[in-house]
């Protein structure tokens, strides 16, 4: 396969980027695109050019170190993969690429396509865990029966793997999508009711510090969520967050 | 057995005569030992930090019927011959001297394994660890370098027990450590399905699973501590996988008839790790630990012999750091990217554990890896990972490749379709040799059956290197037993596959999700391929019963050091290990060091030590960036790789080695000569990065190699071609029944090889069948 990529291309978070073109040939269809990406930049640094940096650990999509806005979405165009996941297959010979970072403004640049994230830890900071100390005194595992449903859900919701793909869908760039999953999985579960007020409202108070815009309801980040998070999570979320404020 | 007796003596360094009644000297305690064996006796003196005056020494100590040897002359006579007694009582316990330790096996391992009955160790060793008081702890500051389980569950439980803890991890956050991969579950013996499960029988799989490989006393800990993990993470929000009564599920792993495995679906290393991140969350917010993301270890500093602190390297900006702590942890994972190839996450590197070997920790049993027998299989030069498939698919998912060559040959060409193949056509080769255990036999085992049927030409892929997973028998069988339940006919295929495939997708949906988007190939028609990819590195730091290394002051947990798990790991036992480690073993362990260190006061980082340090770290980035090579950084990578995969991988010979050692020490000098790295050391930069991460591969590799060609015999992960029997399975030797501790001078060829004797009071070795 033959492509033209049209980059973004940024040398720090001081100075202004711009869309770099660059042809790419001798793809195979069985690469991933951040195989493509690597073959690219190995091209690169053979003509003593600086490849193109981008977040990227595990290659097998639940670390959600990888980002990268294709052609206007995020992770690309195949539907619950994140972009490590994508594989070439999915474009045409000669197709025209655009890449991006994720762009939001609780998510400054970096360098190129690698964006700084830290704002999705500071939120758990805030709430993301239930007190409980690591001694291990705890009472049996078994004591508490939990639901099968609702062990299931707050499975659902656990597998957010905090890419930040929903904020960069978001035309808001909201995170609701990510902090609802983490309330979710604590409210649904027994162990999380203790602090669940304070949890909610502290997470909520949070993520609005960071800059992240509201929700309107489109319902984009949940078909761009490389984990299918369910929407229904926003909305528990809103709930919990109500009964807090009022109670 | 040995025959010993114990001495007082006074320690001369001059003739006695020259010496005057007023003199004082140290007092030390002979330990002679003699070995039935050989009949040689040897001695041990060891100072005893006490003095006494010549005129107050007893010489005839031995014939008073209380045996003290300071005269009451002596004003503090009896404080000093009560400290004496004491003495001579630890040194008695201390095992590693009972054991013919020193018949070949080196003094220099002290493993410090508690005495009394291997189910008390633990507890009694628990009770009698100093402790250090909560005034004192905020005090004391630890680093922890690595946050997946082990570096993860440390920092928080450390944070909490009021020490300040500094965490590093490369990645842009805590959550993101590559134990968040690990698929399948953990294992704890819970015995909550009532099979027969118990502390024992967790710890005898586990060291029978590690091929005799493995020390007795941390396996029973661990196996000791593994039911309060799952009790510790429900308590945290895991969402475990339950059945209908609300009551926690398990599913059974290879190389053990129990069910003692929990899982959440395919994503149990994710939730556990979320857990530990929780849990360091809470300690962030607390203040109790400083989380340093994106920042890279480059060195331990060691000051008068301590490890006292770690040089950094922020990934963003490029800045350099020194950070000092009373102690350092290392937690950073396995070496397995190493083989350039490998089911590690593209940044696990060796780099933090590999410094630590050059500080003075010794690096053990480097040769054990884990090959894993379920991983997709490699499809072209491009690829820059492999996926694992977890090892759960192998509790329904039967192994086979076809029996007649003819029809490989037709599957390659595209002719034929598995499907079409005819059961009596088919080679089930796990059920077939390992009758009792079937396709649910350990790791390495697995993995050399499908490596032995390809070599013979029964690959079902172009390359040659796939076998078939195949789930259509557990389709059917799902599929009936729901058609039974539902009402339905249980004869008609098409409700049955329907009601098969939908409980298939329950239990490993993302996994079959995840080999559609790479392979192409839709896993609920047509049977999996899969082929052994590195995944596990069973070696790693040497450390003894509280963790710590070879070097004072620095702990190694998790992956990163070799304790638990022998030759050989058996599935689930990893993030058990790690969380073990993490939450309730390092963090009473490191105690019975920190107690010392209370009144040492905030450690300075602007002394010789940490700027010597810091100055070399700066040295050789300044190498790479002005080397004005041609080559990147992936191109040594990758031939590495290549050399390790062939050279070293799941079978190994002496002639293969002894070129990979050569091999890989001209591809480290071709390294320094013609490596290539662009942009700038202050700034975010990959490839140096990546630079300074190969150039640790390029040396452990040749230790590894070095480690394979010295054990000249088969077991667990280490498989030598000349050690092996008709059948072609592992010959295990008496005589290597000990752990390979080696010890860096310089060049991996100088490494000295220190031999920690392993002794099994509580399990027969027997010979490790799965027939």
């Amino acid at each position: 396969m033959k492509l033209k990529l049209k980059i973004w291309r940024q040398k720090n978070s001081d100075s202004k980027g711009k869309i770099v073109d660059y042809d790419i040939d001798n793809i195979s269809p069985d690469m991933s695109f951040l195989e493509m990406l690597d073959v690219l930049n190995s091209d690169l640094i053979s003509k003593n050019n600086e490849p193109v940096s981008f977040d990227h650990d595990c290659r097998e999509g639940i670390c959600g170190s990888c980002s990268l806005f294709i052609n206007g979405q995020a992770h690309g165009p195949d539907r619950l993969v994140t972009t490590c996941q994508l594989h070439m297959r999915k474009f045409k010979d000669g197709d025209t690429i655009y890449i991006e970072p994720f762009r939001a403004k609780a998510f400054p640049v970096i360098k190129d396509l690698v964006v700084d994230r830290s704002a999705f830890d500071r939120i758990q900071h805030a709430g993301g865990y239930i007190s409980v100390n690591t001694s291990g005194n705890t009472q049996d595992a078994n004591s508490i029966p939990v639901n099968k449903e609702d062990a299931d859900l707050a499975f659902d919701a656990a597998t957010c793997i905090g890419c930040g793909a929903c904020v960069a869908t978001c035309k808001n760039s909201s995170a609701m999508l990510f902090v609802g999953a983490k309330v979710s999985q604590y409210s649904l579960l027994p162990q999380g009711q203790t602090e669940a007020s304070r949890r909610v409202v502290n997470m909520v108070s949070q993520m609005d510090l960071e800059g992240f815009g509201n929700c309107s309801n489109t319902g984009a980040c949940e078909v761009e969520c490389p984990k299918g998070i369910s929407l229904d999570n926003i909305a528990r979320m809103n709930r919990d967050f109500i009964k807090a404020k009022i109670s | 057995m040995l025959k010993k007796k114990l001495t007082y003596s006074l320690n001369y360094r001059k003739p006695k005569a020259e010496y005057d009644g007023s003199d004082e000297l140290m007092i030390c305690i002979r330990y002679y030992h003699k070995c039935n064996k050989t009949n040689k006796t040897k001695i041990i003196k060891k100072s005893t930090g006490i003095k006494c005056k010549l005129s107050d020494w007893n010489i005839d100590w031995h014939k008073t019927p209380d045996r003290s040897p300071v005269n009451s002359t002596d004003p503090d006579f009896k404080k000093k011959n009560k400290m004496l007694k004491d003495k001579v009582k630890k040194f008695d316990l201390i095992k590693s001297l009972d054991s013919p330790s020193l018949n070949g096996f080196s003094s220099k391992l002290n493993s410090k394994l508690p005495p009394g009955p291997i189910d008390k160790k633990w507890i009694n060793y628990k009770n009698s660890i100093d402790l250090v008081s909560p005034a004192n702890k905020r005090n004391i500051d630890i680093i922890v370098v690595g946050t997946g389980l082990a570096g993860g569950s440390a920092a928080a439980t450390l944070a909490e027990l009021g020490y300040n803890v500094k965490a590093f991890c490369f990645q842009d956050s805590p959550r993101r450590a590559h134990s968040i991969a690990a698929q399948g579950g953990i294992n704890a013996a819970k015995n909550y399905q009532g099979d027969g499960d118990s502390t024992y029988r967790l710890f005898y799989d586990t060291v029978k699973g590690g091929d005799y490989r493995s020390r007795e006393e941390n396996v029973y800990r661990l196996a000791e501590v593994s039911a309060n993990i799952i009790d510790q993470c429900v308590a945290q929000g895991v969402p475990f996988a339950r059945d209908y009564g609300g009551l926690l599920d398990n599913r059974s792993f290879g190389g053990v008839l129990v069910s003692r495995t929990f899982y959440a679906k395919g994503q149990t290393g994710q939730q556990l790790l979320l857990g530990a991140y929780s849990a360091m969350n809470r300690q962030i917010a607390r203040g109790k630990i400083k989380m340093y993301n994106r920042h890279e270890m480059l060195d331990v500093v060691l000051v008068n012999g301590k490890a006292r602190g770690i040089i950094t390297r922020n990934l963003v900006n490029g800045k350099i750091d020194r950070h000092s702590a009373h102690a350092v942890v290392i937690a950073s994972g396995g070496y397995g990217n190493v083989f350039y190839l490998s089911t590690n996450a593209m940044g696990s590197n060796v780099t933090a554990a590999w410094k630590a070997h050059k500080r003075g920790a010794f690096f053990a049993n480097p040769c054990f890896t884990q090959i894993h027998p379920t991983c997709i299989p490699v499809s072209g030069d491009h690829q820059s990972k492999l996926t694992l498939m977890s090892e759960s698919l192998r509790n329904d998912g039967r192994i086979w490749v076809p029996k007649k060559i003819e029809d490989v040959n037709k599957i390659r060409e595209g002719t034929l379709s598995p499907t079409q193949i005819l059961e009596e056509n088919r080679d089930y080769f796990l059920e077939r040799r390992y009758p009792a255990f079937g396709n649910l036999v350990p790791r390495d085992v697995a993995s050399r059956a499908a490596k032995e049927r390809c070599d013979a030409g029964y690959g079902v892929n172009n390359t040659g290197e796939a076998v078939y997973l195949d789930f259509a028998s557990a389709i059917i069988r799902y599929g009936k037993e729901q058609a039974l339940v539902n009402g339905q006919d249980e004869e008609d295929k098409v409700i049955i596959e329907k009601l098969g495939k939908e409980i298939i997708k329950k239990k490993y949906g993302n996994l079959f999700q995840m080999y559609e988007k790479i392979v192409d190939q839709n896993p609920y028609e047509t049977p999996m391929m899969i082929y052994p990819a590195v995944h596990y590195t069973m070696g790693g730091i040497w450390v003894d019963y509280n963790l710590m290394t070879t070097v004072p002051g620095l702990y190694a947990i998790g992956e990163a050091n070799f304790s638990d798990h022998g030759a050989n790991r058996l599935g689930a036992s990893a993030l058990m290990q790690g969380l073990a480690d993490g939450y309730f073993v390092l963090p009473y362990t490191i105690g019975e060091y920190l107690s010392k260190d209370i009144s040492t006061g905030p450690i300075p980082n602007d002394t010789d030590e940490f700027l010597n340090a810091e100055k070399e770290s700066e040295e050789k980035l300044d190498f790479f960036i002005n080397n004005q090579g041609t080559k990147s950084v992936d191109y040594f990578h990758k031939k590495l790789g290549k050399i390790m995969w062939n050279k070293c991988g799941m079978a190994r010979n002496k002639k293969d080695l002894e070129l990979a050692i050569k091999e890989i020490s001209n591809l480290r000098n071709e390294f320094y000569k013609d490596l290539k790295v662009t942009g700038d050391k202050n700034e975010f930069n990959e490839e140096l990065a990546k630079a300074g991460r190969v150039a640790d591969f390029l040396e452990l590799g040749e230790l590894f190699a070095k480690d394979a060609l010295k054990r000249e015999e088969s077991c667990g992960g280490h498989f030598r071609e000349e050690y092996q029997t008709k059948e072609g399975e592992a010959t295990r030797k008496k005589e290597f029944q000990f752990v390979s501790a080696w010890e860096y001078k310089g060049e991996p060829k100088n490494s000295v090889l220190h031999k920690e004797k392993l002794d099994y009071e509580n399990i027969e070795v027997k010979e490790r069948s799965y027939k």
